[in-house]
Order: structure tokens, then C-alpha cells, then sequence
């Protein structure tokens, strides 16, 4: 085992976890704003996927066309399901999202089937986007770069966002206490769709990644880059967004090196090992790295 | 004053599950049987979820979990001797020689399930709402992926099949009556009334004398004795435990029947339990005839969506009706 198959390692590590991020942002940031936790998320990331093969393929369109058109769905999706569901809902009792959430996962896991068929079907970018670079003992390809790139890039933007713009400030403060924001003639249900559109967004562009990276998508796919980013988002600290990332890279770096690293027999235990992490890390510091004492976990 | 009425209703109960069973069981046909079976399954897990969702509520989505337990444990318990070294060659030595009939096996899956509930619940329950909820998915799919792991007892993938039907609908009517029986006493007696306060305000509960720790570990504790007996059942009736099948889809349906049904509400599970398993019914060979899968559901989803926007209390709230308690005043605390 020499540092080059480690440097690989790690690169796909970081891979990984850019994808996890911008799925982990979006989960953080609706936890934060709303005290969801929404299990539908993972599904953002299927709808973003089928988007791209559909724009892609179908559609003929050029990549940056693709990736604006995927981000537009996502919004869009997170509005539709925050304006049809979760607004509703708002002021019940917190599992009560949830449940509903989960509900809103099957629903669309299941439309899926139901329109696209379970088979799944190979999704392949560009010929330029396979060429694989060499730098020093690590390979990529030019997909992984895009990748690691274009979630850096959001990533820093959405920071901006939330800390420069009247929006991100309405969006801290309606985190912060709700009914004060709202005293303080803060739109809450404009700032909370808007979250919802934000996180939905990042999420669909992760979908397009995950597409791109493995070169299958199915209507059930969502589900484990969900629960695996909700778990990055735990370990940074629910609610905070520099947390949601850095727990992603966390976890995805330690998911690739406990695959990489053990003998081969224990690389099935992959998802037993996230989530034993999760079941420790809520019971052990169940703020995360990150995240503020909200008090109300434990 | 008590009333008796409960008592009657339980008597009129057992009296309709034996002559239902005979009446069933000589006329219907084995698909007939299957279904019905299953709705007696579903019942007993809505009842048991309801335990520890309802009365307690500690929102778990590890059923399954405890559902796999107790049917592996089961399963393996009553595995044939002959199929034993075919099917399981690398079994450890101690479990070769094990084999119990149908209904202590059941008994031993149950308890293995709520033992198992126990070490759990020692460290998951001191989290709350949906954090714990969160922690049971995991625990959840830590099981899903040591069945899928340990080949040597379970097959891996595969899952043991081959079991022998010894579920008909007699152990099912049994296994009903005996959770709704238990269930209902939990609920009426003082350990139920701290669940119901544990639920409601945990601290002033707490400061009222209530043992939090023990009264949610015994809520969570029975709930998996009941999703073990019924893994067990499952397991026999269509003969085959997964890994596969112990999924959180199976939870997401078991929520729905308690949610559906009235988080806390026994006649509301054991109702929502039948329409439940009744509506998945029609809609299969719908789904198979016209080629639309997934369209069940996605009418289940929509049915508990509009359930939580419109009615979150379900259809019987979180007490019983009347005509069961023979009290004309709402019963429950909460109401």
C-alpha cells in the first residue's frame, strides 16, 4: 500500500464528499430554518439526476445549459413541496414533518417507477467529460474535476449568501426565532420557500454529479446520498452550514478510506459503519462539531 | 366508576376470532387465508408500534429491525434438522442441534427481539423526537446489513427460505387477541398512564415521580416483543425471511396504520391495520393487469399526507371510542 494508491484514496474521498456536501448543505439549512429534518431530499437528488439525462439527452442541450436547467427544477421542487406540504404543516408537532417527509420520499420514489420504469439506465456525459488527467500518482477524470469545482464554487456562494445578502440575513434570522424575524417584517414564508429552493436546488446539481460520477441512475437512487448526507450533516452540527460540509468531507473521506484501507471482507459493512457513526455521534455530542446547543435533542 | 364494558368487548372479541377463524378457514381459499393472515400481522405490528410511538412517544422507525430479529431467531429455531446441513453448512456448532416447535420459537424470537430492545434502548432513548427517530433508522439498517453479512446463520442475501407454514390463520387470531389484550391493559394502567404523561410533558412527568428511563424503555421494550412474535409469523406465513424485506418501506407502513389510525389508539391501529392491508390488496393486481407499479404507494403517501395536513390526530385521536371504554366522557387526559 503506498502513498500514491492513499493519494487516490484520498481524491476519491473528496470527491465523494463534495457530492454529500451539497446535499448536506440543503438538509442543514431546512433543519436550521424550520426544524425539518426532510427525509424528501435524498429524492431531490433523483429528480436533478433524471433531469440531467432528460436536458442532456433528450434535449440536446450544451453542459452549462444542463446544470442551470437541473438547478431550476430543484427549486423548483423544493418549492412545490414546501408550499404544498410542509406549509400546511408548519407549528405541528416536529414528527409530523417527518413522517410527512417520509411520505413525500415514497410518493416520489414511487412516481418515479411509475413514469420512468425501476430499470436503470446508463447516463453518460460528454466524451470530453471521460478524459481521464494524471496528476502525479493520482487519476481523475475531467467529470470528477467539474465535480470537486462546481461544488466548491456553490459552496462559497451560498456562504456569501447567507452571510452578505438581505436574504441570507432574513434567512439567519428566521433560524434564530422565528417569531421575532417575523416582528421585525421579515417575509417567513418567502424566506422559508426560499430556503427550501436554495437546499432543492443544490441538491438536484448533486444529482447531476452523482449521475456523472456513476453512470446509472434509477428512481430509487436518492435514497442512501439522503441518508448518508443527513448523517454529514449530524456530524457537523444539524443547522449549521460550514458544519454540514465539513461532516460531509468527513464522512466522505472516512467512508472511502474504511473501503479502501480494511481488507476487502469488511468493505459490506460500509453502510453499518456510517451509520454506527451517526448513532454515536447523536448520543455522544449530539450538537456535532458545529452546531449550536439548540437543547431540545436530548 | 369501571366500567365492564371493555371486558365484554374483549369477550365478544375472542368469540368473533374463533368463529371467524373456523368460519374462514374451512371456506376461503389459501389466497383468501394469506390475506387475512397478513392483515393479522399488520395488526399486531400496528399495536406494538403503537405502544411505543402512541403511548410512549418515542417515534421509532426500527420495527423492522425487530421484526428481523425475531423472525430470523424464529426461522432458525424451527428450521427442519434435515435441511439444516444443506442450507446452512457453516452453522456454529451450538445451533445445529437447536430445533423448538412453532409457538416457544415464537416466544424465544420475541424475547430475543425485546432483549435486544433493551441494550438499544439503553443508549437511543435518551434522545428525543426525531433524533430518535433518526437513531433507530440506524440501528435499522445496521441490522439490515449484518443479516445481509453474517452467511453463516442467515444465508446473507439469500435469506433462509424454505421455512415450513406453520402460520395459519388460528396462531394469527391468537397472536391478535393476545396484543390487543396486553396492549389495552398497558394502556389503562398506571405504567400506561406514565407513558401517556412521559409523552405529553416528559418533565413534568418526570417531577410527578415518573421513572422517564424505565417507563420508555418498557414502552419500547414491549413494542419489539410484539414486532419479534410478528416477524415470526411473517416469516412462516410466506415461509422466507430477507434481509431485504425488514426495510424501511415496511416501517414507513407501519407508520402509516398508527398514524392512519390515531397515534395511541388501539381500535384505531387494529382499523387502520385492515383498511390498510385491504387497499394494498386491490391495488396489486391493479398495479399487475395495467403494467402501473408504485401506484399504491403513491395513494398510501397521499392518503397519510392529507391525513397530517387535515386530521394529524387520525381517525380516533388518541383514545378509544366510547362504545369500547362504556364511558361517555373522553377518557384520555389529552382530550
Amino acid at each position: 500500500m503506498d502513498s500514491g494508491y492513499i493519494a487516490q484514496q484520498l481524491a476519491n474521498g473528496l470527491i465523494l464528499g463534495s457530492m454529500y456536501a451539497l446535499v448536506a448543505i440543503g438538509f442543514s439549512m431546512i433543519y436550521g430554518i424550520v426544524r425539518l429534518i426532510n427525509f424528501a431530499h435524498g429524492d431531490i437528488v433523483m429528480i436533478g439526476a433524471f433531469t440531467t439525462l432528460g436536458l442532456m439527452e433528450t434535449a440536446g442541450l450544451p453542459f452549462p445549459l444542463v446544470a442551470f436547467g437541473v438547478l431550476l427544477t430543484g427549486c423548483g421542487m423544493g418549492i412545490l413541496i414546501e408550499r404544498v406540504s410542509f406549509r400546511p404543516m408548519r407549528g405541528a408537532p416536529q414528527v409530523t414533518g417527518f413522517i410527512a417527509s417520509l411520505g413525500i420520499s415514497i410518493m416520489l420514489q414511487n412516481l418515479g417507477i411509475l413514469t420512468l420504469s425501476a430499470q436503470p439506465r446508463n447516463f453518460s456525459f460528454p466524451s470530453y467529460m471521460q478524459h481521464i488527467l494524471n496528476l502525479g500518482p493520482v487519476s481523475f477524470r475531467v467529470v470528477d474535476l467539474v465535480i470537486i469545482l462546481t461544488a466548491f464554487f456553490l459552496m462559497v456562494a451560498l456562504i456569501f449568501l447567507v452571510q452578505k445578502t438581505k436574504l441570507g440575513i432574513a434567512m439567519r434570522a428566521t433560524a434564530e426565532n422565528i417569531d421575532v424575524a417575523r416582528l421585525m417584517g421579515i417575509d417567513i414564508n418567502k424566506t422559508i420557500m426560499a430556503t427550501f429552493a436554495i437546499g432543492s436546488g443544490l441538491a438536484a446539481i448533486a444529482g447531476l454529479m452523482w449521475g456523472g460520477k456513476f453512470g446509472q441512475i434509477d428512481p430509487l437512487m436518492g435514497y442512501v446520498p439522503g441518508l448518508k448526507s443527513f448523517v454529514a450533516a449530524v456530524i457537523g452540527g444539524v443547522g449549521s452550514i460550514p458544519g454540514a460540509i465539513l461532516g460531509a468531507f468527513i464522512l466522505g473521506l472516512s467512508e472511502v478510506l474504511f473501503v479502501g484501507l480494511l481488507p476487502p471482507i469488511y468493505s459490506s459493512y460500509r453502510d453499518a459503519f456510517v451509520f454506527g457513526i451517526l448513532i454515536i455521534i447523536l448520543i455522544a455530542m449530539p450538537n456535532g462539531l458545529l452546531g449550536k446547543d439548540i437543547g431540545d435533542r436530548a | 366508576m369501571e366500567s365492564n364494558r371493555p371486558r365484554y368487548c374483549l369477550g365478544l372479541l375472542i368469540m368473533f376470532m374463533i368463529i371467524f377463524s373456523l368460519g374462514i378457514e374451512r371456506t376461503a381459499n389459501d389466497y383468501i387465508l394469506a390475506i387475512v393472515s397478513f392483515t393479522g400481522i399488520n395488526i399486531i405490528l400496528a399495536i406494538s408500534l403503537n405502544v411505543t410511538n402512541g403511548f410512549a412517544g418515542l417515534f421509532s422507525l426500527g420495527h423492522p429491525a425487530f421484526m428481523a430479529i425475531g423472525g430470523y431467531t424464529t426461522a432458525l429455531l424451527t428450521f427442519s434438522m434435515e435441511k439444516k446441513p444443506l442450507f446452512l453448512p457453516d452453522l456454529p456448532q451450538w445451533l445445529i442441534p437447536v430445533y423448538l416447535p412453532f409457538f416457544p420459537s415464537l416466544l424465544v424470537g420475541g424475547c430475543f427481539a425485546a432483549l435486544v430492545a433493551q441494550i438499544v434502548g439503553i443508549s437511543v432513548l435518551r434522545l428525543k423526537g426525531h433524533y430518535l427517530a433518526v437513531a433507530t433508522m440506524g440501528f435499522l439498517i445496521i441490522v439490515q446489513v449484518l443479516l445481509n453479512n453474517a452467511d453463516s446463520i442467515t444465508r446473507g442475501p439469500l435469506g433462509l427460505n424454505g421455512l415450513e407454514d406453520f402460520t395459519n390463520v388460528y396462531w394469527v387470531a391468537g397472536w391478535v387477541v393476545v396484543t390487543i389484550y396486553t396492549c389495552w391493559k398497558i394502556k389503562f394502567s398506571s405504567l400506561g398512564r406514565s407513558m401517556l404523561a412521559v409523552r405529553e410533558d416528559s418533565m413534568a412527568a418526570n417531577s410527578l415521580g415518573v421513572n422517564l428511563f424505565y417507563t420508555r424503555n418498557f414502552a419500547f421494550t414491549v413494542g419489539a416483543f410484539f414486532a419479534g412474535v410478528a416477524g415470526g409469523l411473517w416469516g412462516h406465513l410466506i415461509t422466507a425471511v430477507t434481509p431485504g424485506s425488514f426495510s424501511l418501506i415496511m416501517s414507513f407502513n407501519i407508520i402509516v396504520m398508527v398514524v392512519v389510525g390515531g397515534t395511541g389508539s388501539i381500535t384505531g391501529s387494529v382499523t387502520a391495520a385492515i383498511i390498510f392491508t385491504l387497499a394494498i390488496e386491490c391495488f396489486r393486481p391493479l398495479e399487475e393487469n395495467f403494467g402501473i407499479y408504485g401506484v399504491g404507494e403513491i395513494v398510501i403517501s397521499l392518503v397519510l399526507i392529507l391525513i397530517l395536513i387535515f386530521k394529524p390526530s387520525g381517525m380516533f385521536g388518541t383514545g378509544e371510542p366510547n362504545f369500547i371504554t362504556g364511558k361517555y366522557k373522553p377518557l384520555n387526559p389529552t382530550n
